[in-house]
């Protein structure tokens, strides 16, 4: 048996005037579950969220805490908390003072919201003289841990993140998002975070959910989303990806610039008419000597290369707009030159097929 | 050229101004509030006798009634400006500038016509007595000439100089800390006090003391409002220099309402800080 969902939203409809932000969608949490919703800037993740936590009231649809409608209630009666993309602290009170504030509406007294508020310090690794600093003392990191110290001060069922970390350096986002992923695990509190990062939402997520304009397009664990997108927007959400479009017709398989190896299309099941995406990433693709062979190759010319650090990405042109990129160990790799033709080649178990709805 | 020696000749014309214009001025109203009563020069033994006639004749009570009721218009404006300041800054867009427009546009019109104007509907058989008694047979009697009516002037006239600073203090609220605050369970009330006020203090402030300074100061709204049955010290200190040819005395009586004002902007400027108001930080 399935145990009940902390959160859980069905039909939840959001509409700005003629303008559909949300169209009905269906979502369930799981008790202390790490649940990252991705987008694109439009595609109503921030709508939800503010849905979420209160601060917006749906057109239409319901939204369960533990089975309980809340969607009528406003965020103050709301069990649940929000760390902003600004992080919303109170510039006008100390470190303390901001983590104390929960506690103060509920009218813990001055001792007992300090010793929290040490206690919430000591958890986000912040020394405890930094009860009594100022926000405006406190830098981008700091401030980071002070938010999610405020939010967790009292305790809430769910926290929701509104990208807090897209304001921040590349590096220090890097360790916020290990921080947060490790806290998560310590609290064991159930998180609902929105990203337009995918990268980051891999990096710390149990599960998670792709949204566009509005809807879902497909909501799973990061392993099944890396390797098995259902939909050419998500593979190409991902980044880096290879797609080759295939198609069915009468006169046989259109494969584009791929060439299959004899026995591989009769493999691909594809009815007459139906449109199929091959993805391949970059690092399933293989340099072929000229003696060697795979299941599905391509000729291209090599154009340039980025080292990624211990990576390098290629880029070779095939022909008729068509490109490909291969991703390779810095230390593997052997030198190009530019214009130089190469095979490079894949096996159809290393490539993901996407059957367009 | 260095960046200082800059800054001095750029401040020189202005500095010229204020020395000449304030700084002088005040100083020899200091000197004549020290000199014996009713003497036209300085030449004369200080004896600060004109302090010692402020007392004894009692016009620390005038001061202390114009200070009263500054304060009750002060206290009334902030309760008044707060609720439109709050939504001119955070609610309004293009209502805003209408509200602007219409209270700025008023500033037009010369204070004493306005204030005269009020004169003439709140009198006996004014406007509104007079429309009353025909309309119902019952009027309001005259509602002018008592300290009612000088704290209403106070009110009016000063209105925009506590509703733009305040405008100005609300607008300096970020809006996604109060819904943090909110979110974390505050009601409407404990954002109020919790998030709105503290913030949009140092408008509050600068509003405030505009006002209260203002209205001590003020000697129009008392002249029409409050005829010759309410004396505010600026009467006192008109009358004294012209009236009553004691320019000691009247100096006295500037001199003491400038220490307390000038005591109050100290203090209450110490605390806030107007770079931040400005928006330069």
């Amino acid at each position: 048996m399935q145990a009940q969902p902390i959160l859980e939203i069905a039909g939840l409809t959001k509409t700005f005037g003629d303008f559909t932000a949300l169209h009905a969608i269906d979502l369930k949490a799981r008790e202390g579950e790490f649940l990252t919703i991705v987008g694109p800037s439009g595609s109503g993740k921030t709508t939800l969220i503010r849905l979420l936590a209160g601060l917006e009231s749906p057109t239409d649809g319901a939204i369960y805490l533990r089975g309980q409608r809340i969607e009528k209630l406003p965020a103050n009666k709301r069990p649940t908390c929000m760390v902003f993309q600004s992080l919303a602290l109170f510039p006008h009170r100390s470190v303390g003072e901001n983590i104390g504030f929960p506690l103060k509406i509920r009218g813990v007294s001055l001792t007992d919201r300090r010793e929290r508020a040490l206690e919430l310090l000591d958890l986000l690794q912040l020394p405890r003289s930094y009860v009594d600093k100022r926000i405006q003392d406190c830098s981008g990191g700091e401030r980071q841990r002070v938010a999610l110290a405020r939010a967790l001060a009292f305790d809430p069922e769910i926290l929701f993140f509104d990208e807090p970390l897209s304001a921040l350096d590349y590096r220090l986002r890097k360790t916020l998002e290990k921080e947060l992923k490790d806290l998560h695990a310590r609290t064991g509190k159930t998180f609902v975070y929105i990203t337009h990062s995918l990268e980051e939402a891999m990096v710390m997520s149990d599960r998670i959910a792709i949204m566009r304009a509005g809807r879902f397009e497909q909501i799973g664990t990061p392993d099944d989303i890396y390797a098995r997108p259902i939909s050419r927007f998500v593979a190409e959400f991902m980044g880096e990806v290879n797609l080759f479009d295939l198609a069915l017709t009468p006169e046989g398989m259109q494969t584009g610039p791929l060439m299959m190896a004899p026995g591989i299309t009769s493999r691909i099941n594809l009815r007459t008419g139906s449109r199929i995406t091959m993805m391949i990433r970059p690092e399933s693709i293989t340099l072929l000597d000229p003696d060697e062979d795979a299941e599905i190759t391509v000729t291209g010319r090599f154009i340039d290369e980025y080292v990624l650090g211990s990576r390098v990405q290629r880029r070779f042109n095939l022909g008729d707009g068509h490109f490909v990129t291969v991703e390779t160990l810095r230390e593997a790799r052997s030198a190009l030159s530019v214009g130089a033709p190469m095979r490079l080649g894949w096996s159809l178990a290393q490539a993901h097929l996407i059957e367009e709805r | 050229m260095g960046e200082g020696r800059f800054g001095v000749l750029a401040a020189a014309p202005l500095a010229l101004v204020l020395a000449l214009g304030f700084a002088a001025p005040l100083a020899i109203v200091m000197a004549f509030s020290a000199m014996p009563e009713r003497v036209f020069d300085l030449g004369h033994r200080p004896d600060f006798s004109a302090y010692a006639a402020m007392i004894e004749q009692g016009y620390w009570r005038s001061l202390l009634r114009s200070l009263g009721m500054a304060l009750i218009a002060t206290v009334i404006l902030m309760l008044l400006c707060w609720p439109l300041a709050f939504a001119m800054a955070k609610l309004w867009k293009t209502f805003t500038l209408v509200i602007t427009i219409a209270v700025v546009l008023s500033l037009f019109v010369s204070e004493n016509i306005r204030l005269f104007g009020w004169v003439l509907v709140l009198m006996k058989g004014g406007l509104l007595d007079g429309y009353l008694q025909h309309w119902f047979g019952w009027g309001t009697g005259g509602l002018v000439y008592n300290p009612g009516a000088i704290v209403f002037g106070l009110i009016y006239v000063y209105f925009p100089f506590m509703l733009f600073p305040m405008a100005q203090g609300a607008a300096m609220i970020p809006e996604d800390a109060r819904q943090a605050a909110f979110d974390l369970g505050a009601s409407r009330w404990t954002v109020l006090r919790e998030i709105d006020l503290p913030l949009a203090a140092p408008g509050i402030m600068v509003g405030s003391l505009l006002c209260f300074v203002l209205s001590a100061g003020a000697i129009a709204e008392g002249k029409l409002l409050g005829g010759r049955s309410v004396i505010t010290i600026g009467d006192d200190v008109e009358a004294a220099f012209t009236y009553a040819q004691n320019w000691p005395l009247g100096s006295a009586l500037a001199v003491s309402l400038i220490a307390v004002l000038g005591g109050l902007v100290v203090i209450a400027l110490g605390r806030i800080d107007l770079d931040r108001i400005m928006g330069r930080r």
